[in-house]
């Protein structure tokens, strides 16, 4: 059902669309699209959970609880040093590649490509949002989390309404940043056959070997980026509104 | 457990020897790439900081470019199209002989192209905190701008940009996984190949994993060490 | 010219000069048992080896190199190597790009599954993996359309270990590969063991190199005509596969 709305939705954007008029790389329109539309998904969902979980992180890595501090901080330090590109393969390849037998319930998940590759973007933008997200949590003037304990609000008080505004206002630049290296990191799912604008476009490339395609691939991209950044920039401004 | 060690041993029959030379690679890519990524960068950098327009709108415009395309079709895309346009250019200016970029140099010039762009902000962030007053004072005492430039602002330069070149440095040391995707023998598909071949793919990966955040390990005391020579001097805050 | 010359050293320098007298032939490395690389990081295989015999017959120097399936075309258009020596399909889409020698073998396509509620009947409603840019992943969606669910990877190895993981519940692939993996992997059946759609693999080079052509020809009829074509064959297969 959902599948066929956007099977419907690339069609009709290429009944109208006029891509580079290049035979090679024209016929393939359908195919760019589908990818494109798997990326803008990928982008989304991960963005999303990975940013709710990295509030997680942080809020486990600035408590008082010293083991699930100490977690929260092996677990950012794994997933920001080793490359996406690993971990997508030890996830996909490695857990993945032990089967239904030995994975039980949780094969459910790791049978689908698309999930394991979302899994694996989650997890690792949430390691790095959340180590941006620290570092405007610990730039904070001091002050501000004693004034907000001594008008009586708990800890989690005061994290959700006075540290973590402050600290998205201070990190919204660098988190944004963040935002574009997910969607590069997003290619890699083509190496684990998840058909996203990169995995297409190698497809198409393997075809026509063109190098236009990639050309095409790119500019979508930029395109995207180009979004991103536009969004990043607009909530900047609203963000900085009350301390202009 | 006797399996795991059986498969990661030296010699021909284990793989053990290949992976250390896959991670051996890894790093000359890195350094190789990292290097090149400074040249450019700082290259991007005083254009960007020239008052020369055209040349500032170029490198804005790569900077633009660069940032919004994926890492790995970048890669790709040089290592596919970098020996037509070499061959077109050295054609054009002498001979007729066949040159070839070698897998490992495509990967080195994708990555530092990319890596630039990183580069070039932070040389551009350092030399800007340099402050002006120092460098008006500088020049107040007679000092000539090469002297200015290699006394007052190049070592500050370098001390500002410590933590930032680390942070760039582990992100070129993982990005280096992705010359596995045109098939040169680093780390990560030289673990690939071996799992593939024992049908170990977690033990290798994993392996390779490892391997990664050790290097990242030893790099974050490299840097501490070096940000505290840097910070010699320096009043304490 | 001052500045042409400092490109050009510049150029030189970083480049090496192909070495005209040494044949550069690529192969997959990711094939078995036609050509993969084994513990000791030598490639090794049924088409490492014909390369090998068919430099000994031509008394020329050779160099072996692997290269990633998804770039081999390209590479050779690049003048990176001269030759593909990777069981690699004749086909018309590739023949407007290289030119390929007399056929050395014939391939089958042969379908894969885990159990019995797979069959060619209802395949296009299965989850069937196979290897990008392969004759048998072009079938696959010339068969099915390119939004059937065709999980494609970048090598065959990657392809069978999800179908055994239980991902996939087909892998689309050459007969012989096929069946050295169903040798070593006990519970999976051929649905379809010879699909024939008149396939047969020969040697990639650039298009217009006919004296390499000619050659490589010349000493594939003598490998075969001295019997070390079927040495190499029986090695592998116990079966001459020409």
């Amino acid at each position: 059902m959902y599948l066929d709305l956007k099977y419907r939705l690339s069609d009709a954007v290429c009944s109208v669309s006029t891509l580079p008029n290049i035979e090679s790389i024209s016929s393939y329109c359908g195919r760019y699209i589908d990818g494109f539309i798997v990326t803008i998904e990928l982008m989304l969902t991960t963005c999303l959970c990975g940013f709710i979980l990295a509030i997680g992180i942080v809020a486990a890595r600035v408590g008082k609880v010293a083991p699930l501090r100490w977690l929260a901080y092996i677990f950012s330090y794994v997933f920001r040093g080793t490359p996406l590109l690993v971990q997508l393969w030890v996830f996909y390849y490695g857990i993945g590649g032990l089967g239904a037998e030995t994975l039980g319930p949780l094969w459910v998940f790791f049978s689908s490509a698309w999930a394991v590759g979302f899994l694996v973007l989650t997890l690792n933008h949430s390691a790095y949002a959340s180590e941006i997200l620290r570092g405007g949590i610990v730039n904070i003037d001091r002050g501000n989390a004693d004034a907000a304990y001594t008008i009586g609000m708990s800890k989690i008080q005061a994290l959700r309404r006075i540290l973590l505004p402050q600290a998205l206002r201070i990190s919204w630049p660098a988190y944004g940043n963040e935002l574009v290296l997910v969607l590069k990191g997003s290619a890699l799912i083509s190496t684990i056959s998840v058909m996203d604008l990169m995995g297409q476009t190698r497809t198409i490339f393997a075809r026509n070997y063109d190098l236009n395609a990639y050309a095409v691939a790119a500019i979508l991209y930029l395109f995207l980026a180009g979004t991103i950044s536009f969004f990043i920039y607009c909530v900047e401004r609203r963000l900085n509104k009350p301390y202009r | 457990m006797n399996e795991i060690i059986g498969v990661l041993s030296f010699g021909t029959e284990g793989w053990g020897d290949e992976l250390l030379q896959g991670a051996w690679l890894t790093i000359q890519l890195a350094v190789c790439a990292m290097l090149l990524g400074l040249v450019l960068g700082t290259l991007l950098a005083a254009g960007k900081l020239s008052g020369f327009k055209p040349l500032s709108w170029l490198c804005n415009g790569y900077t633009l470019l660069l940032r919004g395309i994926p890492e790995f079709l970048v890669i790709l895309y040089v290592y596919f199209s970098a020996d037509s346009i070499i061959n077109a250019v050295l054609g054009y200016l002498v001979t007729d002989t066949e040159y070839q970029l070698p897998k490992f140099l495509a990967a080195v010039i994708g990555l530092g192209m990319v890596f630039a762009v990183y580069a070039c902000e932070i040389v551009r962030g350092a030399f800007l905190a340099v402050p002006l007053g120092q460098i008006e004072s500088a020049n107040a005492i007679g000092m000539s701008h090469i002297q200015v430039l290699t006394r007052i602002t190049f070592p500050q330069m370098i001390r500002f940009s410590i933590p930032a070149l680390g942070n760039l440095w582990l992100i070129v040391l993982k990005d280096t996984s992705l010359a596995a995707v045109i098939a040169l023998d680093e780390l990560l598909r030289i673990s690939k190949v071996a799992g593939e071949t024992e049908s170990a793919q977690l033990t290798f990966l994993l392996c390779a994993a490892a391997i990664y955040l050790l290097v990242t390990m030893i790099s974050d005391v490299v840097r501490s060490i070096f940000e505290r020579r840097a910070m010699r001097g320096v009043v304490g805050i | 010219m001052k500045l042409k010359s400092l490109l050009f050293i510049a150029l030189s320098g970083i480049t090496t000069v192909v070495n005209a007298d040494k044949l550069r032939i690529a192969t997959e490395g990711a094939y078995p048992p036609f050509n993969n690389i084994d513990s000791s990081g030598e490639l090794v295989g049924f088409d490492v080896e014909i390369a090998r015999a068919l430099c000994k017959q031509m008394e020329r120097d050779c160099e072996l190199v692997a290269q990633d399936w998804d770039g081999i075309i390209p590479s050779l258009l690049n003048n990176k190597y001269d030759v593909i020596v990777a069981s690699m399909s004749i086909t018309d889409e590739r023949k407007e790009k290289i030119d390929f020698t007399d056929p050395y073998y014939s391939n089958y396509l042969s379908v894969i599954a885990s159990g019995h509620d797979v069959s060619m009947n209802n395949l296009g409603k299965k989850n069937i993996g196979a290897q990008r840019s392969t004759i048998g992943s072009q079938w696959v969606e010339d068969e099915f359309g390119s939004r059937a669910s065709i999980n494609l990877y970048d090598t065959l190895p990657a392809a069978f270990s999800d179908l055994k993981a239980g991902r996939i519940d087909a892998v689309i692939a050459d007969y012989l590969p096929a069946t050295e993996w169903l040798n070593e992997n006990e519970g999976y059946i051929f649905i379809a063991d010879k699909i024939d759609i008149g396939d047969s693999i020969g040697i990639g080079i650039r298009k217009g190199e006919d004296e390499l052509r000619s050659a490589l020809n010349k000493a594939l009829e003598g490998i075969l005509k001295k019997g070390v074509y079927e040495k190499i064959s029986q090695k592998y297969f116990s079966t001459n596969i020409y």
